[in-house]
C-alpha cells in the first residue's frame, strides 16, 4: 500500500508536464462540434504528436510503439494530462482505448502488424458496431448477419449509435455467424474496413446536437474471411474483452479532470456575488462541495488500486464495473451542480461576456450519456450483483 | 507507487481475520452483551498478546513496529467483526500510556476535538483503568475513577455502555498539539478502517441471506431491485477501501498528499457506506432483520458510536471545503 513516486517518476512528470505546457496552448482550441475535417485533423495530429514525443499508448507494448510505462507512470500521465487541459482522445477513442487492446489480446500476428503501430500514430480511426435498434443492453440477441460465401463473410444488417463512424476506417463489427444455436453462441467479432461498398451512415443528433454517432446500414458487404478475430462464433468472448477494457482505465483521465472541475465550481462560487455575501459563503453548497472532493479523492484512489492490480493480470477485473459506476454518479453530480450554481446565466450554451464560467454552460449534458453507453449503469449493477456477488442470472 | 496491499499485509489482516472468525462469533457478541460492563477480559488479553494494541509501537519499545497503513488492515477486521471494547482508543494509548500495549491497562478516551462535544458521553468508563481527553492542542490522561458519571440505562449500542458526565476533571498531560495532532488523525483513520470493515461485514451478511431467503419461489437475490441494493452496497465498500488505505499510505509517508484532507475523506467515505450498507442489510433481511436475533442491529448502531468519534461525515465535509478553500 505505497503511494510514493520515484525519483524517476518525478523525472517523468517534470519531463511530460513540460512537454504539455509547450504542445497544449499550440494546438489551438477545438474545433466546432460538426465541422468533420477539422475535428478529424484536431484529434489525429495531437495523437501523432503524442506519438511523436513518447507519450503515446502509455500502458501499451514497446513491440507496439507504447511506452509501457510502470505503473506509477501511467498514473501521473493520467494526472498530467488531465492537469494541462490536453485535447480529448476524441475520435481515437475506440481504437486506442478498447480497439488496439482487443487485436493485441486477441488479434492474429498479421492483424496486429497491420493496426496496431497504426492506431497508435493516430492514422487509423475506429469505431464500435456492437449496438443495434433492437439490441442495446441486451447485446447478444444482435441480428446483423455473417453469411460465409468461399473465403468471403457477407453482410446484411443495422447498427446504431455508431459514434465516429463518418470518420472511420474499420470498424469493431459483431455479426451473427451461426442463427441456429443459442444467442451468445453464434457471434463474431469481425473488423470491418468502412470503404467497402455496400455500407451506408446516417448521423444522428444527440441532444447536444453533435452528429456524434450514426445508425450504419450494411447491403451484401463483402469483407475476407480472416477479418476474424478469435474464432468463428467465439465472438462473444472476445466481445467481453473488448467491454473490459472499454470499462477499464479508459477514463482515467477524464475521472482525473472531474477534480478540476471541482475546483472551478469553487472559484466561480467564491467570485459570485448573493447580496452581500458571495455564493460560497452557503453553507450547503460548501458542505456539498466538501463531499463531493471526498468522494472524488476516493475515485482516484481506487483508480490506482485498480491499475495496480490490472498490472498483475494484464486486463482490468470485474470490479471496474464498480468504478464506471462510482465515476459515472460523481460526474452528473459535479456537473449538475456547476450548472446549479450559475443560475440564470445556465439558461445559454453560448458564452456569455462577462458572465460566469462559460465551462459551466451546458456542462451536464454530455454526462448524461455515462450511464448509458458502455453498458448502462442498471446493467453493471446486474453484472456485479451476478458476477461477483453470486446472484442468479436475469435471463 | 503499488497501492494493493503487500503479501505481509495480506498475511497479517488474514491472520486477524482468522482470529476474529473463531472467536468474535455473533453467540460471542451476544454472551458479551449479557454481561454487567459487556466488557470480556479474557478476549482483551488475547488481542494484546496479537499485538493489536502495540501495533505501532516501534520495536525497540517491545511493540511489532508496523505503521498505520498495517494499522488500517488491522481495524478493517476489526469492525467486520464488531470486536467490542475501547480497542481503538488502547491502540492510541499504547506507547503512551503505561501498559496500554500491553493490555495490561484499559484506556479510553474522549474526543474533544470536534465541534460538538458536550454532553460528555464516555465509552465503557467502567471497564476503564485510565481515560485519554484528547483536546486540539494537548492530550490529558486522567484516573477513570475520578470520572463521575451516571450511567445510561440503555445505550444505542448494546455492546458499547455510556456514562454521562456533567464535567470532567483535570488531567496530567501526557503531549502537546503534535501528540493531539497526531492522535486526532490516527483516530480517524482507524475509526474509518472500522466503518470500512462495517460495510463489507454487512454486504455480506445481506448478500449470504439474499441467496438463501426465497419468496415467489425464487430466491430474493434474484429479484433486481434487491441485487441493485446490494451492488451499491458493494459500491460503497470499494470507494470506502480506496479512502482508508489511502488515509493510512498518506498518514505513513505525508509527501504524497495532504494528509488531513486523505483523513477527512476516508472518514466521509467509510463512514457513508457504513450508514448505507447497514441500513441496507437490515432491509434486505426483512421482518427478522428488525429482530434483535439477527446481529445487523450491532454493526448499525456501531455505526453511530464510530459516526461520532473525530467528527462525522458533515464536519469532515466541511473541513475539506475549508481546505480547498485555502488552495489558490
Ligand atoms: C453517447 C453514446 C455513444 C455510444 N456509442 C456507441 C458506439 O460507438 N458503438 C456501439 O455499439 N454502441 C454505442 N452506444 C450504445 C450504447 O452501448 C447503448 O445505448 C447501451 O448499451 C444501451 O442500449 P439501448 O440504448 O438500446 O437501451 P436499452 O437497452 O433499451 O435500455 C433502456 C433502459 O432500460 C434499462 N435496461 C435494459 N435492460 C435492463 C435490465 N436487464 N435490467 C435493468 N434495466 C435494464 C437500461 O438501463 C436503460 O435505462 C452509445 C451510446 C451513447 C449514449
Amino acid at each position: 500500500m505505497d503511494l510514493r513516486y520515484s525519483k524517476s517518476d518525478e523525472e517523468f512528470r517534470a519531463e511530460l508536464r513540460a512537454w504539455l505546457e509547450v504542445e497544449v496552448p499550440k494546438h489551438g482550441t477545438e474545433p466546432e462540434q460538426n465541422d468533420w475535417e477539422s475535428r478529424l485533423e484536431y484529434d489525429t495530429s495531437w495523437q501523432r504528436k503524442l506519438f511523436e514525443a513518447g507519450f503515446a499508448g502509455i500502458n501499451w507494448p514497446v513491440e507496439y510503439g507504447g511506452r509501457d510505462a510502470s505503473l506509477s507512470e501511467q498514473l501521473i500521465y493520467y494526472e498530467e494530462y488531465a492537469r494541462s487541459k490536453a485535447p480529448y482522445v476524441g475520435v481515437n477513442f475506440v481504437g486506442l482505448l478498447h480497439g488496439g487492446p482487443t487485436l493485441m489480446a486477441e488479434g492474429t500476428e498479421a492483424q496486429k502488424e497491420k493496426h496496431i503501430p497504426r492506431i497508435i500514430r493516430g492514422e487509423e480511426i475506429w469505431c464500435q458496431g456492437f449496438s443495434e435498434p433492437t439490441a442495446g443492453s441486451d447485446l447478444a440477441s444482435l441480428r446483423t448477419r455473417a453469411e460465409r460465401d468461399g473465403d468471403e463473410y457477407v453482410i446484411n444488417g443495422h447498427k446504431i449509435w455508431t459514434s465516429f463512424a463518418q470518420v472511420s476506417d474499420y470498424c469493431e463489427l459483431l455479426a451473427r455467424t451461426d442463427p441456429d444455436t443459442k444467442k451468445h453462441a453464434g457471434i463474431s467479432w469481425l473488423i470491418l474496413p468502412m470503404d467497402v461498398p455496400g455500407i451506408e451512415i446516417r448521423p444522428l443528433p444527440t441532444l447536444k446536437g453533435e452528429l456524434d454517432f450514426s445508425e450504419v446500414f450494411f447491403e451484401d458487404v463483402r469483407i475476407p474471411v480472416d477479418s476474424l478475430v478469435g474464432k468463428e462464433n467465439d465472438g462473444w468472448r472476445v466481445t467481453n474483452v473488448t467491454l473490459r477494457f472499454e470499462r477499464g482505465t479508459a477514463f482515467a483521465s477524464e475521472m482525473y479532470k472531474l477534480q478540476e472541475i471541482l475546483a472551478r465550481l469553487k472559484k466561480t462560487l467564491q467570485a459570485t456575488t448573493r447580496w452581500e455575501a458571495t455564493a460560497w459563503d452557503d453553507a450547503a453548497l460548501r458542505r456539498e462541495v466538501g463531499h463531493l472532493q471526498a468522494e472524488l479523492d476516493s475515485l482516484w484512489a481506487m483508480l490506482k488500486l485498480a491499475i495496480s492490480e490490472t498490472s498483475k493480470t494484464g486486463m482490468p477485473g470485474l470490479g471496474a464495473s464498480a468504478m464506471k459506476l462510482y465515476y459515472t454518479d460523481l460526474a452528473q453530480r459535479v456537473t449538475q451542480l456547476c450548472v446549479g450554481a450559475i443560475g440564470r446565466a445556465a439558461l445559454s450554451r453560448s458564452p456569455l461576456e462577462g458572465l460566469p464560467d462559460a465551462d459551466f454552460l451546458g456542462a451536464d449534458l454530455q454526462p448524461l450519456s455515462l450511464s448509458i453507453a458502455g453498458g448502462s449503469s442498471q446493467i453493471q449493477r446486474n453484472i456485479i450483483a451476478e458476477r461477483i456477488l453470486g446472484h442468479p442470472k436475469e435471463r | 507507487m503499488d497501492f494493493r496491499p503487500s503479501d505481509d499485509q495480506e498475511a497479517l489482516q488474514q491472520g486477524v481475520r482468522s482470529f476474529c472468525e473463531g472467536r468474535v462469533t455473533t453467540d460471542h457478541l451476544r454472551e458479551i452483551e449479557s454481561q454487567p460492563k459487556a466488557f470480556d477480559r479474557e478476549l482483551w488479553n488475547e488481542l494484546a498478546e496479537m499485538g493489536i494494541f502495540s501495533l505501532q509501537v516501534p520495536e525497540e519499545q517491545g511493540g511489532v513496529g508496523l505503521k498505520a497503513a498495517d494499522a488500517v488492515l488491522v481495524f478493517e477486521e476489526l469492525g467486520r467483526a464488531c470486536v467490542p471494547g475501547p480497542v481503538l482508543w488502547s491502540h492510541l494509548a499504547a506507547g503512551h500510556v503505561d501498559g496500554a500495549d500491553l493490555g495490561e491497562t484499559v484506556v479510553g478516551g474522549l474526543d474533544l476535538t470536534a465541534p460538538t462535544i458536550e454532553p460528555f458521553m464516555i465509552e465503557h468508563l467502567e471497564s476503564l483503568d485510565r481515560l485519554i481527553l484528547l483536546k486540539p492542542d494537548s492530550v490529558e490522561v486522567v484516573e477513570a475513577g475520578a470520572v463521575e458519571g451516571t450511567s445510561i440505562e440503555v445505550p444505542l449500542d448494546p455492546l458499547t455502555p455510556i456514562h454521562y458526565a456533567k464535567s470532567l476533571p483535570t488531567g496530567e498531560a501526557i503531549g502537546g498539539v503534535e501528540l493531539a495532532t497526531q492522535m486526532r488523525l490516527m483516530g480517524t483513520t482507524l475509526a474509518s478502517g472500522l466503518m470500512l470493515g462495517i460495510a463489507e461485514a454487512t454486504l455480506e451478511m445481506a448478500n449470504e441471506y439474499a441467496k438463501k431467503r426465497e419468496q415467489f419461489d425464487r430466491p430474493i437475490g434474484s429479484f433486481q431491485s434487491i441485487k441493485h441494493m446490494l451492488a451499491d452496497s458493494f459500491v460503497r465498500q470499494e470507494a470506502a477501501r480506496a479512502a482508508a488505505y489511502a488515509a493510512g499510505a498518506t498518514l505513513d509517508f505525508p509527501e504524497v498528499g495532504d494528509v488531513e484532507r486523505a483523513v477527512s475523506s476516508a472518514k466521509v467515505v467509510a463512514g457513508d457506506a457504513a450508514m448505507k450498507n447497514s441500513r441496507t442489510c437490515i432491509q434486505v433481511h426483512g421482518g427478522m432483520g428488525y429482530t434483535w436475533e439477527v446481529p445487523a442491529h450491532y454493526f448499525f448502531k456501531r455505526t453511530w458510536v464510530l459516526e461520532n468519534v473525530f467528527g462525522g461525515v458533515h464536519e469532515h465535509s466541511d473541513r475539506i471545503a475549508d481546505r480547498v478553500a485555502a488552495e489558490a
